[in-house]
């Protein structure tokens, strides 16, 4: 099994299994380092995709910046442990045949990935095409389009940062009583 | 279907690259001998810190500091981690257990790998003994200087994880503090690198380091120091600030806190906090060394013992750490925030515009 | 080997479990985090695609992506502070006075 194989299926595996348990179980806290580690995993998984610099702003602005955030809200706010779902009549999965069918859903969407996956990787043809070093990967030549194609955009951003964090610290802030 | 033509399937496949014993390849067990020599250099330098730290304390405070362990009180440090080592480990039955252990693993770890990607000494071959050069780091990326940025920002976790799962309210609020304080001063600490990236127009710290060489006017080294001195002091200032280290150790404040995030933890985890934190000094210095005094570029050696002068110059920058912990008194909590965001931010914006603005003008 | 398909099938299944942790869970926290793996499945899509297309566009798409989720993590975390602090719940059943 090529190196590649093998880092691309624990990258995925990692991402998965804790994505899933993020969604599935209860504790707020483990939630959020569960969702870190999914994180990482992905940026193994950019690191994979010959996109090194993608890799590292997903750690520097996802993992570690977004999620201090929720954990700082977890922590401020003390956000308790939810209920099980047996528990609280409202909730969606005792409504009627939800369960079934979601049951349903899942099995026909898995079977549809599988047969995704299995019916391409025989072929030679269908393999990610190979880059050569330093072209698509290389921060220059994002930067040089970032600031010619999209410099637009970028400024555009820049204004929706401003208007987030103005939103942020007025819709946070103690109203004087 | 002639008899010439290569139709097995090994014959089309390109041939593996070397036909030697993959696993004593010469190059390899230096790398490895390399992962080794590095991860233990890293654990000696924060037992060297432990024990200049009391020194340069002492002599600050004009008494010797620790002489009876040993001679001239070497033998410090290793009685220090002898008594953590055997003291109890102790853990608060309401403290979340799994969070608890995993905090310091992810300080230390954070810690450690940071120093990774930082090139100590020019590529050498050892003198011959290996086939082709290698770089004297743990791992080639050739985007360096984020990665470092990264796993200082995944540091984080272990203070704020810790300062939650102790279920303690000193714990949490020096976590919360601390982690507000790092991720602060993140930015500033990132600007001003990013005043150096614009000169040296690379991520990779080892290309940084080259450009450094030569003199100017034969006398002055080249070192981006000259270039970017308000850089150089807002990343000295960031990196103090980061590493929670005085005066910017308000999360730790023996007055206020007890011990802030880590005031419920004993033996081997408080060892691993420790360690971390010094690690973290020596990474953000070895990371300034490179950046900004010219990394293992030096006169009167030969090329090939770098490392000394990078050393000297780790040395100069550690000391530094030092002498400013045990003269400055430390900033209160607001005061620090405060400077952070409304002193050092758009210092370090200033500057990287003013650099921007610099090499668009004289066209690097 | 790993082809294009793998990592699409690897974002929808990503995609897909943001998506049931925004239906069932009744925890606004753990459904911002639900949303935040649905932006993350559409990151990993852009980057496999633009690596197969040989196309820069893919990362650039991300990193304005992720600016984004940034802004949304910050301003969604400021209202979930405001409605805890009204009505001391953090279950988005408890918010229903707009319901007829």
């Amino acid at each position: 099994m090529a190196l590649d194989t093998v880092l691309f299926y624990a990258f995925a595996g990692i991402t998965v299994l804790a994505a899933l348990f993020v969604v599935v179980q209860r504790n707020p806290v483990y939630s959020v380092v569960l969702l870190i580690a999914s994180f990482g995993g992905l940026a193994g998984l950019y690191v994979l995709l010959d996109a090194p610099f993608t890799a590292v702003t997903q750690i520097i602005v996802y993992a570690g910046a977004i999620m201090v955030l929720f954990l700082f809200t977890v922590m401020l706010l003390n956000v308790p442990r939810e209920d099980a779902s047996e528990f609280d009549r409202a909730h969606p999965l005792n409504r009627p045949g939800a369960r079934r069918f979601g049951a349903v859903l899942v099995v026909l969407f898995l079977i549809e990935a599988v047969w995704a996956v299995w019916h391409v990787s025989g072929r030679e043809t269908a393999a990610l095409r190979a880059t050569d070093p330093g072209s698509v990967a290389s921060v220059r030549e994002i930067g040089k389009v970032l600031f010619t194609d999209y410099a637009f955009a970028f400024e555009v951003t820049s204004l929706l940062i401003l208007a987030a964090m103005v939103g942020a610290v007025v819709l946070a802030r103690h109203r004087a009583e | 279907m002639g008899p010439a033509a290569p139709t097995r399937p090994e014959a089309r496949r390109p041939k593996p690259e070397a036909d030697k014993n993959h696993l004593m390849d010469p190059v390899l067990i230096a790398q490895i001998a390399l992962v080794v020599v590095v991860f233990h250099a890293l654990l000696l330098s924060a037992a060297g810190m432990v024990y200049w730290e009391r020194k340069i304390a002492a002599w600050l405070q004009q008494r010797v500091g620790p002489i009876y362990t040993g001679p001239a009180g070497l033998l410090q440090p290793f009685a220090d981690v002898f008594k953590l080592f055997f003291k109890e480990e102790l853990r608060p039955l309401a403290a979340d257990k799994f969070l608890f252990y995993l905090a310091p693993v992810i300080s230390a770890a954070a810690a450690f790998s940071a120093f990774a990607v930082v090139p100590f000494g020019p590529p050498t071959d050892f003198w011959g003994l290996l086939p082709r050069e290698i770089p004297l780091y743990v791992a080639d990326v050739n985007v360096a200087v984020l990665v470092i940025f990264a796993i200082t920002s995944m540091g984080i976790y272990g203070i704020v994880l810790a300062g939650w799962s102790s279920n303690s309210k000193y714990s949490l609020l020096g976590g919360l503090r601390s982690s507000a304080q790092m991720i602060s001063y993140e930015l500033s600490y990132g600007l001003a690198l990013a005043g150096v990236l614009v000169i040296g127009n690379t991520l990779s710290l080892h290309d940084l380091v080259e450009q450094q060489g030569g003199y100017w006017f034969g006398v002055i080294p080249r070192w981006f120091i000259f270039l970017q001195p308000l850089g150089f002091v807002v990343y000295m200032i960031a990196g103090i600030a980061e590493t929670n280290r005085a005066p910017f150790d308000f999360p730790e404040a023996e007055q206020e806190l007890v011990a802030g995030y880590h005031t419920e933890y004993s033996s081997m985890s408080f060892a691993m906090f420790f360690l971390a934190e010094y690690i973290n000094m020596v990474t953000v210095s070895a990371v300034a060394t490179n950046l900004f005094l010219g990394g293992w570029k030096g006169p009167f050696l030969p090329e090939w013992l770098g490392f000394l002068w990078f050393l000297i110059k780790l040395g100069a920058l550690l000391f530094f750490y030092l002498w400013i912990r045990w003269t400055l008194p430390r900033y209160r909590y607001d005061q620090l925030m405060t400077f952070g965001w409304k002193v050092l931010l758009p210092l370090a914006v200033l500057n990287l515009l003013v650099t921007a603005a610099g090499v668009v003008y004289f066209g690097a | 080997m790993i082809t294009l398909n793998h990592y699409l099938v690897l974002s929808a299944l990503l995609f897909a479990i943001g998506t049931a942790g925004v239906f069932l869970r009744r925890n606004l926290i753990t459904v911002l985090l639900s949303i935040e793996i649905m932006l993350n499945a559409v990151n990993l899509t852009f980057v496999a695609a633009g690596r197969q297309f040989a196309a820069v566009d893919g990362q650039i798409i991300v990193f304005f992506v992720m600016t984004v989720a940034a802004a949304e993590a910050a301003v969604g975390l400021a209202l979930i502070i405001a409605l805890f602090r009204h009505r001391e719940s953090l279950n988005p059943d408890a918010f229903t006075s707009l319901k007829w």
